[in-house]
């Protein structure tokens, strides 16, 4: 079995008097993609943001393999590489799509301004390393041929593709989606599928995604954890989860 | 993966064509100095020096303002540092005696006396220190604190230079500098500044900056410190404005506290916004339109006589004309000359073929 790569225990956040989530134990073991589903307000984007330092927990741990990176400032835990995408689309919507990409090499660069503004040393190899592997990138999510167009230019499915190969320019060892599939169509979201698991293989990830599509859940997840109202209710395979009463129960409500 | 290199590929072959027509554009420029050196009056030679230092200290102040976002109103405390180190440690030990009636100067300044250049790079130090000093609490502000905070240093260093007698000479000022500034040293010093940011905005760190002004909390996810990359532009920034100060005080030779006033930074404002905030040709534009400008208005402060009645002159006259431009610009042309596009040889070639078509098809 492969070791836990990122976890989390009794990770718990409170907004004023409202506990937004409560004691969430989650764990993403290497290669494994793992779905983080419930009712709307269940918690789970506040998850995704106490994790990623976007938020501070109010209690609890988050472990990225041996590492304590409970409350680091965001860029700390990004650079640790846990990248990830948000529920509303946040593209730098004045650069171009492969700046946006290449922004997220900036933790990798290693030459320092003195070399940048004299152009020396480093800077022309890291550069073109930079733009290289956001090329490579841009073509493996169908971006190459908007490659100098503005973000804000393209049309919802591609931004949305865009933030994902910005998120992998991190080079990251865990992956989190933020809804990547929210407003999309059918078919949209079955070949989105297959690119999650093209990317999945072709780049080793390990994946945590959250999203309201149940079908595209159930097919890309080999885990789900359910959360209601910011509790914890459910973790399992996907046959499980289906059968599960309490999941069942918090998505169609209880007969009185 | 064709389409990408069709692209990237394009952009790369014309790197080396773009060098040389950059070369030639800055030998071009060196020898209209060169002319306007041996030709010119002293009072052209002074306006163009004017361009080029207003040049450096727009192309920077841009830096910070429009590429990455962070709406500081504080370049003239960085000026004033810049321009009281530079003009302390030229003076020699006998001129400081003179100049410091009522209070003398402080040891080690009293003793103090380096060459130009030396003088220079310490004004930029000195200001990019403070400037690194003062990102502190500034940082902790955004949009409009971020603007008053950074409005409230400059006034703190208006009261410093006013109440610092033993230092700064207080509201007398600093006089008798010996007019170092040369065109060559001005605009030697501006080609220097423009490359500089030039390179340091297309790098990962300039990348970073736009970033940051797009979406903090996005560019946080991506491993971007937001506060070292903020801090970063604000350093740079002020130390060639520093640098700047330093050229600007060796070429007027008087400097007291009324030319640091928060004055300095609202005409630097018109130009980024003028020229374009976040684009480095706007605020080279915007520099050269103003400094140029600011002198060919002076006519409308002279007396003059309009239906037979005799007006006297309004000296302020051309800040009315400004304001006014300024205040047109944000009802019509909100994003300045240039938005937020740069100067580059393609677009020029392009636009020049267009021209001469154009120019053909009608003739």
């Amino acid at each position: 079995m492969n070791e836990t790569l990122l976890r989390t225990e009794e990770l718990t956040v409170v907004f004023g008097g409202l506990v937004a989530l409560s004691g969430l134990d989650l764990e993403i073991r290497r290669g494994e993609i793992v779905g983080l589903i419930g009712p709307n307000g269940a918690g789970k984007t506040t998850a995704f943001n106490a994790i990623t330092g976007v938020i501070q927990p109010s209690s609890g741990k988050v472990l990225l393999g041996e590492d304590d990176i409970t409350a680091r400032p965001a860029p700390k835990i990004a650079a640790k590489g846990i990248a990830r995408t948000f529920q509303q689309i946040r593209l730098y919507d004045d650069l171009t799509v492969i700046e946006n990409v290449m922004v997220a090499g900036h933790s990798s660069v290693r030459y320092t301004v003195f070399e940048a503004v004299m152009g020396l040393g480093r800077f022309t190899s890291d550069e073109k390393r930079i733009s290289d592997y956001a090329e490579y990138l841009l073509d493996l999510m169908g971006l190459s041929d908007v490659i100098a167009a503005k973000a804000s230019a393209l049309p919802y499915g591609r931004q949305r593709k865009l933030e994902i190969a910005r998120a992998l320019a991190l080079h990251p060892t865990v992956l989190l989606l933020d809804e990547p599939v929210a407003g999309m169509n059918p078919k949209e979201t079955k070949g989105f599928a297959d690119l999650l698991r093209r990317l999945h293989s072709e780049l080793n990830l390990t994946i945590g995604l959250i999203d309201h599509d149940m079908g595209f859940v159930m097919n890309v997840c080999d885990k789900i954890k359910v959360i209601d109202h910011g509790i914890p209710i459910a973790w399992g395979t996907s046959e499980e989860i289906r059968a599960d009463q309490k999941v069942i129960a918090a998505y169609l409500g209880t007969a009185a | 993966m064709r389409v990408v290199q069709a692209v990237t590929g394009s952009y790369r072959a014309h790197v080396t064509r773009d060098r040389i027509l950059t070369a030639a554009a800055v030998g071009l420029l060196l020898a209209f100095l060169w002319y306007a050196d041996r030709t010119f009056s002293a009072y052209s030679i002074r306006i163009l020096n004017t361009v080029a230092i207003f040049s450096i200290v727009a192309v920077t102040y841009n830096l910070i303002n429009g590429v990455t976002g962070q709406f500081s109103l504080g370049p003239n405390a960085f000026i004033a540092v810049g321009s009281y180190t530079s003009a302390l440690l030229t003076l020699s030990p006998q001129e400081k005696v003179g100049s410091f009636i009522i209070d003398p100067l402080i040891w080690p300044l009293s003793v103090i006396s380096v060459s130009f250049p030396v003088s220079l790079i310490a004004a930029g130090v000195a200001a990019g220190l403070v400037a690194f000093l003062m990102s502190v609490p500034v940082f902790r502000t955004r949009g409009d604190y971020l603007a008053i905070v950074t409005l409230g240093f400059g006034e703190v260093m208006q009261v410093i230079t006013n109440n610092a007698v033993s230092v700064t000479n207080g509201p007398l000022g600093l006089k008798g500098l010996y007019p170092y500034t040369t065109l060559w040293w001005s605009w030697g010093l501006c080609i220097f500044t423009v490359i500089c940011t030039v390179r340091l905005v297309n790098s990962s760190y300039g990348r970073a900056m736009k970033a940051v002004r797009e979406d903090e909390t996005a560019a946080e996810a991506m491993g971007i410190d937001a506060f070292w990359t903020k801090t970063l532009a604000f350093t740079f920034s002020a130390f060639f404005a520093g640098v700047g100060g330093g050229l600007l005080a060796h070429l007027i030779t008087t400097i007291s506290p009324s030319l640091f006033t928060f004055f300095l930074t609202f005409n630097l404002l018109i130009i980024i916004v003028v020229g374009g905030l976040g684009s480095t040709t706007g605020a080279l534009i915007g520099a050269i339109l103003f400094a140029w400008g600011g002198e060919a208005l002076r006519v409308v402060e002279e007396p003059f006589t309009l239906f037979g009645r005799d007006f006297p002159g309004v000296p302020g006259m051309r800040m009315v004309i400004f304001s006014a431009i300024l205040i047109l610009m944000m009802i019509f042309a909100r994003s300045g000359i240039m938005s937020r596009r740069e100067f580059s040889w393609q677009a020029a070639i392009d636009l020049g073929s267009a021209l001469l078509a154009r120019i053909r098809r009608t003739g």
